[in-house]
């Protein structure tokens, strides 16, 4: 029943989710639209536990545990605390709710730490793909040297640089991009396409159940 | 150890140093550099722009995070512009994950400082998150209204005019979609394969030279292409006279040619120095 | 030199800068606020979940809604509380029926679309067509593509060896693969140097006022 039942449902939904798509019928049209704009979407409102239950027993462990770093989940803590009651504090009438929209605003926390935040952290890139260029990015093999050389046309080609040098090298870079580059891509696009469409058939059929987890 | 060897294990904080100073000074001193327009951005640029007069609107979502801020943003604040200064209705989407809500939030406040006579509810609609990823895309075809009944603000809308009149992709001319994953290959599966809704796409760069066989098809109307993508429709943007206020991704293209030149550099220098250390080393 | 007086911008400036310590090394500033982004990013889904989704689509039909149908909601409300279980132990198990079921659903409707996306339009796409030869540049240009597409795909073919005329094909595919993997490395370069330059701008504008 544990093991069976989930399998049996979702090769169910899966079969029956397929074949409306073939299927004109009102029917067919109002459970679809049933399906997908009330039940699915009412379901993952739920599966946002999973992530808050993985962050709070990270960090709840670390505290409890005092592992190296513990304060730092105490900081975690604390942001979450700020953002919710950035969220809900300014909805409590009185002067405690206008504090809150005056002074812990949520559009504030947003743009001025959340974002600045995470934009800094993903433009560390930056320096640690600078450092690859003249550590890793060697010229070993016919095929290394081809990559390397088509990046660095690339890499000329799409800044105004690049047009100032030759103005010719725009439309060369766009040839590269629109023919060879877009013929490898679509080769790939079409075996991961049917890469993901043997999976989505393996989860339907039940052969793939990692999703499921253990019993 | 030669020269080749000390640079070849030079502390990479030094590397960092040369790259920090390489982004700053262009931004100091500006190159003043033109920007070249590419057939995708220029196709994207006029399918919106015939829009004008049409009872259709464009649906611009931000399926983003502030990780990509900088490439993506001044892409959706440009085609809001666009829209408002042509008065092409435009229903701005905050996407598929949440944070893209504040982003989609900001380019709006961004974008309407130069529009002073554009009416919330009339020219423009924000709507906020509901989770479900792709679901979310097939809703859309289905019913606006039924897929969030709310805007971003709380107001019903079936109240609003913009949204009263336009409820799914049949009244939707295009979907532009700013994303740094492959969420634009939701929107041409879901939107455009079952609903037949044109699609247009933002993206980084790092996703812009996969999309080419959706450009290549037509599933893909046109495409802006990383911080690029953003400054070529800020310069058509300036071309056809509609104010764009501060040209971030304009004034980020000079330090971007001194970085790639510094980038290539780097290579060239680090292959050098490999292939003499190595037949150094073959010769001893 | 016109240094914001703003407070927010403030936060934002010494935040960014906190990030940026890490360049130097890892040290407590940088954990400081790489976990405070960690919790203002869950308490910001947590918030927009509930304004935005959990009030208008569950509790105001319900609540404030007139049609009778409305309480079939319940259903799949009560298939979505059994994800509950994932924080017992002993009920656990119960949430594999409301995966089953969303997985079964939103795989079974990703199927069909897949195929006409990725694999009936991108094969149409590479068809040579009468309008592909309008001008012989042209024409070759797309029998470059054409080649390229039938020899990429062969060099996934592993279900035989590499030999011969399939072989050929392959090596043929290597070429056009690293093309495509020399354009997409100097996009990702580009990518990444436009996040940096953001951040700059950020603070040499925003914080700073010394660029325009």
């Amino acid at each position: 029943m544990r093991r069976t039942l989930p399998l049996v449902i979702a090769f169910i939904m899966g079969f029956v989710m397929m074949i409306q798509y073939f299927i004109p019928h009102p029917m067919s049209q109002k459970f679809y639209k049933i399906m997908v704009q009330q039940w699915l979407i009412i379901i993952s409102i739920f599966f946002y536990v999973f992530a808050w239950r993985s962050f709070g027993i990270y960090h709840i462990n670390k505290i409890k545990r005092r592992k190296e770093g513990w304060w730092a989940s105490v900081v975690a803590f604390v942001g979450v605390f700020l953002m919710l009651l950035s969220g809900f504090g300014d909805r409590i009438p009185g002067a405690f709710g206008h504090f809150i929209y005056k002074y812990f605003n949520f559009d504030d926390l947003y743009n001025y730490m959340f974002a600045p935040l995470q934009a800094t952290m993903f433009s560390l890139l930056a320096f640690f793909i600078a450092s690859a260029a003249f550590r890793a990015f060697k010229a070993r093999t016919m095929e290394a040297t081809l990559l390397l050389v088509t990046a660095t046309i690339v890499m000329l080609g799409r800044v105004p640089l690049g047009a100032s040098l030759w103005k010719g090298l725009p439309k060369v870079v766009e040839w590269i991009l629109m023919y060879p580059n877009m013929a490898a891509q679509r080769g790939i696009m079409i075996g991961v396409g049917l890469g993901s469409i043997a999976t989505s058939l393996k989860i339907i059929l039940g052969i793939e159940r990692s999703y499921l987890g253990g019993d | 150890m030669g020269f080749w060897d000390r640079f070849l294990k030079i502390d990479r904080r030094w590397v960092f140093l040369i790259v920090w100073i390489a982004v700053v000074i262009p931004l100091l001193k500006p190159l003043g550099l033109p920007t070249h327009i590419t057939p995708p951005v220029k196709k994207l640029y006029d399918y919106i722009d015939k829009m004008e007069g049409e009872d259709k609107a464009v649906f611009l979502s931000f399926d983003f995070d502030p990780s990509t801020m900088p490439e993506l943003l001044p892409m959706g604040v440009a085609v809001i512009r666009h829209c408002f200064a042509k008065k092409i209705p435009i229903i701005v989407y905050g996407g598929l994950y949440p944070q893209g809500v504040g982003m989609a939030k900001m380019a709006i406040d961004m974008a309407k400082t130069d529009f002073p006579d554009i009416k919330y509810g009339r020219d423009y609609v924000f709507l906020g998150y509901v989770p479900g990823l792709y679901l979310v895309i097939l809703s859309i075809g289905e019913s606006i209204q039924g897929t969030f009944g709310n805007d971003y603000f709380g107001n019903r809308l079936d109240t609003l005019p913009l949204t009263m009149s336009i409820d799914n992709y049949e009244k939707i001319g295009i979907v532009v979609d700013l994303s740094g994953g492959d969420i634009p290959t939701w929107w041409v599966a879901f939107a455009y394969q079952r609903y037949g809704c044109r699609i247009g796409c933002g993206t980084t760069a790092v996703s812009a030279a996969q999309y080419y066989p959706y450009l290549q098809t037509g599933q893909f109307v046109g495409m802006l292409g990383g911080l690029k993508g953003a400054a070529e429709y800020e310069e058509l943007l300036v071309r056809n006279g509609i104010p764009t206020g501060r040209r971030t991704a304009t004034i980020g293209m000079d330090a971007q040619s001194v970085v790639h030149l510094l980038i290539i550099l780097l290579i060239i220098l680090g292959n050098i120095g490999y292939f003499y250390v190595r037949r150094r080393e073959r010769r001893a | 030199m016109h240094i914001s007086t703003n407070p927010w911008v403030w936060i934002a400036a010494i935040l960014t800068l906190a990030i940026y310590s890490f360049l130097y090394k890892d040290n407590p500033f940088y954990k400081f606020a790489e976990h405070l982004f960690m919790g203002l990013g869950i308490g910001y889904g947590a918030v927009l979940l509930w304004y935005n989704s959990i009030i208008p689509r569950l509790w105001n039909p319900l609540a404030h809604g007139t049609s009778p149908t409305r309480f079939f909601l319940l259903i799949p409300i009560a298939l979505g509380l059994l994800s509950l279980g994932i924080f017992s132990r002993r009920y656990s198990w119960l949430i594999k029926y409301p995966l089953a079921f969303y997985m079964g659903a939103v795989t079974g409707l990703s199927v069909p679309v897949a195929f006409e996306a990725n694999i009936f339009e991108q094969a149409q796409g590479t068809i040579l067509k009468h309008s592909m030869f309008s001008n012989p540049w042209l024409g070759i240009s797309n029998i470059i593509m054409f080649i390229g597409v039938i020899t990429t795909i062969t060099y996934f073919y592993f279900s035989k060896q590499h030999r011969g005329l399939l072989g050929k094909s392959a090596r043929v595919g290597i070429v056009y693969i690293m093309l495509a993997f020399g354009a997409s490395f100097g996009y990702t370069v580009m990518a990444r140097i436009s996040l940096l330059i953001g951040r700059m701008q950020f603070l040499l504008h925003d914080w700073l006022g010394i660029i325009k």
